[in-house]
């Protein structure tokens, strides 16, 4: 699988190409600002790119701008966006355009590197990998409102939450130590709960929560 | 063109006519209201009336002021002195605002400029109307009215003609087609000369200007101090949330990466477990920093500015906040972090204090001036003063000219308004 890396801090980009390579990827391209991003996600098609928001030249949100034009240039390119805070603002438009096949993560998540791995092959496979604590945030202020969630169980919740993070639901039986059928019991409930269509689709899923979630605001 | 210049005499014809009767009523009812109001001072009824008369006055020569600049680009500066803000209510606080407006020069200044607008100034007015008037009345005469005004024996003057018959009917309408032709180069002059009369009488005088330069410069040495006072505080802040947060962690994790160091060959799961717990302190140590780097600058107000950071601030409140922003460009950074904190922190009042359950932030620029307004629809009785959240937002809006106003009627709603004067890039 053909990786394009963009991170500005040398340590970091290191580190990084070193760890995917250690997981059978193929680094492409490791740049480290956003012009250089833009030229190599245009002339290597990779099959993902992992981009930190905060690249050179302008230190600002150069990366995770790059990404979304380099998106709207070839719908559904696979981005993986590091940074090292997390912003529901920035989320929501990576997720706008629906096309799923986009992550946004802690820079920390690092750490955990199966973890990490995990969500990169993921998003190459159009899948989402958004942060716990962007889903959390998300989770906390609806349910404060007066909105349906709150006549989720507990353990729904809990399977909403690992639901809105991208994972399927054989990940969520095996993380919560229960069956399958039970998780997809869950899954029915919540959607039937919330009013959604369900869909086999785990993407399609998680853009449906985030919409959700999304709505009167 | 000549289209262009007759709507601008016919225009400053009819502002002509306004100001004309605007200046003479105004003035009249305004000066005999203000000198009854001051010689009743003597009686004890005046202390109670002049405030209100003079309030009136300042409002009528302020709606003058706002006129001059908006129709003949004649900015006229006000200098009223400013009330003090521990002005005490009540009949004491009546007789304190009387002297303080009495004492005032610009009071008096108001006062003779009345004097001017109602003799001078309504005369160089009313001639801007009267030279497009006055041809409707020579063409009126010409038509033949000349005929019964004279057989009635009056002895008609147009200007200097003596109308006496047609032929001299026919010069009056003549003339008066010359004055309409005048009218067309000097009406706008006129209502700009009628303004400049205003301009002349209540504009501050070079006294009056040094005084409001020596109040300003005492006020920016007061926000100076605050500025500082802040500053110095925020680093003590920070240099105990690191020494205390992560700087304790990462000394954590030094002693336990030692500790494992030793032990991994004797006690290899004993240094599995101090290994997790080094990491952990590592995470916990990233998260203080982020949360001490959100308290310094927001990464989101660095990225994007302060539209994106305020709405990024919106979506992490536990209260449905709607945020409208209409903002052309980035205003400097010192003004953008002042304006951010000082919305967060009214935020962060309306959700502990206002018991109110939605919150709308209105944000925008315009002439200058970047205006943010902060409403809730809680129980209101919000104050400013001395120890509140409020006066702090204000000391830091201070140090950069801003103002901060804020209207909470008990039974609600609240809405705070701040003011900073800036220009955006």
């Amino acid at each position: 699988m053909r990786v394009v890396l963009a991170e500005d801090l040398f340590l970091l980009r290191d580190g990084l190409v070193r760890m995917l390579e250690a997981f059978d990827f193929e680094i492409a391209a490791a740049v480290e600002s956003g012009p250089e991003l833009t030229k190599a996600l245009e002339e290597l098609q990779p099959d993902v790119a992992v981009v930190d928001v905060r690249l050179p030249p302008s230190h600002t949100d150069e990366g995770l701008q790059c990404a979304l034009a380099a998106r709207r240039a070839r719908p559904g390119l696979p981005v993986l966006v590091l940074s090292q805070h997390v912003e529901q603002l920035y989320a929501r438009e990576l997720l706008a355009d629906g096309n799923g096949g986009v992550g946004y993560l802690l820079k920390d998540r690092v750490f955990d590197a199966a973890q990490f791995v995990d969500a990169v092959r993921r998003v190459a496979a159009g899948g989402t990998a958004m942060d716990p604590q962007v889903i959390q945030q998300l989770l906390s202020r609806r349910s404060a409102a007066d909105e349906p969630l709150g006549a989720l169980t507990p353990r729904e919740r809990e399977v909403l939450e690992l639901m809105a993070q991208g994972r399927s639901n054989a990940a969520i039986a095996a993380q919560l130590v229960v069956t399958e059928r039970a998780i997809a019991k869950h899954t029915s409930n919540i959607f039937g709960k919330l009013d959604l269509a369900v869909s086999d689709d785990d993407n399609r899923r998680v853009l449906a929560v985030l919409a959700y979630l999304d709505q009167g605001r | 063109m000549t289209m262009k210049r007759l709507k601008d005499a016919v225009v400053a014809g009819a502002r002509g006519l306004y100001l004309t009767i605007f200046a003479l009523a105004g003035s009249i009812v305004l000066f005999v209201l203000s000198v009854l109001s001051i010689a009743f001072i003597l009686l004890g009824i005046g202390v109670f009336t002049t405030p209100a008369v003079l309030t009136l006055l300042r409002a009528y020569a302020n709606t003058y002021r706002s006129l001059a600049g908006s129709w003949s680009d004649v900015p006229i500066p006000h200098a009223y002195r400013p009330f003090p803000p521990d002005l005490r209510s009540g009949v004491t606080g009546q007789v304190e605002r009387c002297s303080l407006m009495l004492k005032d020069p610009a009071t008096w200044r108001d006062l003779q400029w009345l004097l001017v607008n109602m003799t001078v100034a309504p005369v160089v007015a009313v001639l801007a109307p009267s030279l497009i008037l006055y041809m409707l009345y020579g063409w009126v005469l010409a038509a033949g009215v000349w005929e019964p005004i004279y057989d009635a024996g009056g002895g008609e003057w147009f200007a200097f003609i003596h109308v006496t018959s047609q032929d001299t009917a026919d010069q009056a309408a003549l003339l008066g087609t010359g004055f309409f032709i005048l009218s067309l180069f000097v009406n706008p002059a006129l209502v700009r000369g009628h303004f400049l009369l205003a301009r002349a009488c209540i504009s501050p005088t070079a006294r009056m200007r040094e005084r409001a330069l020596a109040r300003r410069v005492d006020r920016l040495t007061e926000t100076r101090h605050d500025a500082v006072d802040n500053s110095a505080a925020e680093l003590r802040r920070i240099e105990r949330d690191l020494h205390d947060g992560a700087q304790a962690r990462l000394v954590a994790m030094g002693m336990d990466l030692g500790t494992i160091e030793a032990m991994i060959e004797t006690n290899p799961a004993k240094a599995k477990e101090l290994i997790a717990k080094a990491r952990q302190n590592s995470g916990e140590a990233l998260t203080e920093l982020r949360d001490l780097v959100r308290g310094i600058h927001p990464p989101v107000l660095a990225e994007r500015g302060l539209g994106d950071a305020v709405k990024a601030l919106a979506l992490r409140l536990p209260l449905p906040t709607e945020v409208d922003v209409e903002l052309p460009g980035r205003a400097e950074a010192p003004v953008e972090s002042a304006a951010y904190f000082a919305v967060s922190e009214s935020l962060t009042n309306a959700i502990k204090h206002s018991g109110a359950d939605r919150v709308w932030v209105d944000m925008h620029h315009a002439d200058g001036m970047l205006r943010i307004a902060v409403t809730d629809n809680g129980k209101g009785g919000a104050v400013t003063g001395a120890g509140s959240g409020l006066s702090g937002i204000e000391r830091r809006l201070g140090t950069f000219d801003g103002v901060l106003a804020v209207s909470s009627p008990a039974g609600g709603p609240t809405m705070v308004t701040m003011e900073i004067p800036c220009v955006l890039s």
